[in-house]
């Protein structure tokens, strides 16, 4: 049996990435003649979250409760996550590549005394089982064995796209309170504050995002690109450069270690497009790279360029939009 | 008194192109140089902060080969006062192998420290595999920590907000980059660092190895990038496609 951990939203829903999660263990399933794909999800399951579960094909939705899952703990989740698959029998235990998900999986490898492959992209064999995954941020790819049992790893984000199954699975809730050690809930989270409204998360949701790097030239160097951003009403994103320099703060950095955006334009200005910076904004709809260097990444893989010095350039589009307002 | 110890590792600066050593087990970094990762800096400079809130010292370790004293000369260059460096290859080492020689070594520290993943391997666990070698508590992908009587308080960015832990020391704790900044060598701070002896050692064992059968370069992506224009004269097209795309503000 493949156990998925399945994470959810505040809502309580399968979060985009687990149900990804789900759709790659169903193609392991397929491939390894049929092995039922059962889900693990800790705190309550709404019939919603049920129902959209079963519809991925998932056989049975394990469900964690009690009072040792009330507030989160990597050792906790793990102990839980285990005790389920002593009584399933998994040969796979695995979960979605985010944070959390890169956490438990660490700890219920660490607990079992196995590997654990985190971030991985696709498998190519089943024995020995061989799976590919992103290491050096998404710049190279490892092939790895995973020779233990149960086999621990995470999928990395976007490495297949989450769809449901040809027919449903049962579905069947399966509740589970398992008993907890002490010493699993000494680190677990004390508290938890709504995240800052205004913070990154207008730049996650922006229909369009200016991005500014190394080529703004200093501090100084963004009143054209906030212009430009205040016309077309929407975000500032920055590269690492930008903020480790000081120029803009830390929540407008896009990238591995900054926020994913997904706008329907990403206007990336003075960017080189790094590997690092590429993986917060690879799934932009439409990109337009404002770069001197025609050779740039940023420019090769954009959608739309203009070459030249964005101090001319971004003062000349404010001018043009301007320009039709008032003409318009 | 919080005696830290802050785990870093050697890696090819990865921020332009990614070239492979022959043999496909590495990246080759005899053209791109070598650093930490950014997620290591801060722990760095947060191993700094407790250190010197708390009246204790800041450790630094790493496992490498014997050019990975530059790494850990430029945690000393920014406060830490004491190194630690398991020689060894670090490519032949997977995550648990690391993990068990780190315990080797962190014993007798109240506080360990480590980056939340390496950036080369990204294996994301051998802060958590310490943790079970060493029988403490761990704290995972935080952006800051502080040390109040005893107690480890850390804290950083959940999927339903911003998290705390409290946990009792001895603990372990892995770091992101974001919460704090870390700070620029000085020249006295170079010299000082010149001067610390740096304790070799050598693996307690023999490793399993990482299960790598071999590194790939991802296929390059194909280019069919439009061109607008060119500098200033480029503006009417590139306002064209914003109304094109609807993306004007009005
Ligand atoms: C573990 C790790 C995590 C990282 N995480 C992130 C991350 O989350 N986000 C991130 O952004 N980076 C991240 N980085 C850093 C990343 O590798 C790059 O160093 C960074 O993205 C480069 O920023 P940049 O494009 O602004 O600067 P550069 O790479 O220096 O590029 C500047 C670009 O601007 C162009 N330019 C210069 N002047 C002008 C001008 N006047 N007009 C127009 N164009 C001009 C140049 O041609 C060049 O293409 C990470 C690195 C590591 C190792
Ligand atoms: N060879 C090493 N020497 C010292 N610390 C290491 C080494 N490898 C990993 N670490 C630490 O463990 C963290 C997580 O690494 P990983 O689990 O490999 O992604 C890193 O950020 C380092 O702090």
């Amino acid at each position: 049996m493949i156990l998925v951990l399945v994470e959810t939203s505040p809502s309580r829903e399968a979060v985009e990435v687990s149900r990804e999660a789900v759709t790659f263990a169903r193609s392991l399933s397929d491939s390894g003649g049929g092995v039922p794909v059962d889900a693990v999800v800790v705190g309550a399951a709404s019939e919603a979250l049920v129902a959209t579960l079963a519809s991925y094909g998932v056989r049975q939705v394990h469900v964690l409760e009690g009072d040792a899952f009330a507030a989160f703990s990597g050792a906790a989740w793990a102990s839980g996550i285990l005790a389920v698959r002593a009584s399933a029998g998994s040969v796979v235990v695995m979960a979605a590549g985010t944070p959390r998900g890169n956490e438990v999986m660490a700890h219920v490898a660490a607990r079992a005394g196995v590997a654990m492959a985190a971030n991985v992209l696709s498998f190519s064999g089943l024995s020995p089982f061989v799976v590919t995954r992103q290491v050096v941020g998404g710049s190279a790819l490892e092939e790895m064995r995973l020779s233990d049992r149960p086999a621990v790893f995470t999928v990395a984000g976007h490495a297949v796209e989450a769809s449901p199954a040809a027919a449903p699975g049962p579905g069947e809730v399966v509740t589970h309170t398992p008993d907890v050690d002490a010493a699993d809930l000494v680190a677990r989270v004390v508290s938890s504050e709504e995240p800052e409204p205004d913070l990154s998360g207008t730049l996650t949701s922006a229909r369009v995002v200016v991005g500014a790097g190394r080529g703004a030239g200093s501090s100084d160097g963004f009143a054209d690109l906030l212009e430009l951003t205040e016309l077309v009403g929407g975000s500032l994103g920055v590269s690492r450069v930008v903020t480790s320099l000081g120029w803009r703060p830390h929540h407008e950095q896009v990238g591995q270690t900054g926020s994913r955006i997904s706008p329907d334009l990403y206007i990336p200005c003075g960017i080189s497009g790094a590997i690092q910076h590429w993986a917060g904004c690879s799934t932009a709809k439409n990109i337009l790279a404002i770069n001197t260097d025609p050779d740039a990444p940023m420019v090769t893989k954009a959608t739309y360029a203009v070459i030249g010095d964005l101090h001319e350039v971004v003062p000349a589009i404010n001018e043009e939009i301007r320009r039709r307002r008032s003409a318009g | 008194m919080t005696n830290v110890l802050v785990c870093i590792k050697r890696v090819v600066d990865s921020s332009s192109e990614v070239v492979l050593t022959d043999d496909g087990q590495a990246v080759d970094g005899r053209f791109a140089g070598f650093t930490m990762s950014a997620h290591e800096e801060c722990a760095v400079e947060l191993a700094v902060q407790i250190a010197a809130a708390t009246g204790g010292a800041a450790t630094v370790l790493t496992l490498g080969d014997a050019d990975a004293t530059e790494q850990l000369r430029s945690a000393l260059a920014v406060g830490c006062t004491a190194a630690v460096h398991i020689v060894a290859d670090s490519q032949t080492f997977g995550p648990a192998d690391v993990a068990r020689e780190i315990a080797v070594v962190a014993r007798d520290h109240d506080l360990v420290l480590l980056g939340n993943d390496a950036a080369d391997s990204g294996d994301f666990q051998v802060g958590i595999r310490l943790a079970y070698e060493l029988g403490r508590p761990v704290v995972n992908g935080v952006t800051n920590v502080v040390v109040e009587d005893g107690v480890a308080v850390a804290s950083g960015a959940g999927p339903d907000g911003h998290e705390t832990y409290r946990v009792p020391l001895p603990a372990v704790v892995t770091i992101l980059e974001g919460g704090v900044e870390p700070r620029y060598p000085t020249v006295p701070g170079r010299m000082k660092a010149k001067k610390v002896a740096i304790e070799e050692r050598t693996p307690s064992a023999a490793p399993a190895g990482p299960a790598r059968v071999r590194l790939l370069l991802p296929p390059p992506a194909p280019s069919n990038v439009q061109i607008l224009g060119k500098g200033a004269d480029a503006a009417p097209a590139v306002v064209d496609l914003f109304e094109q795309l609807g993306v004007l503000a009005r």
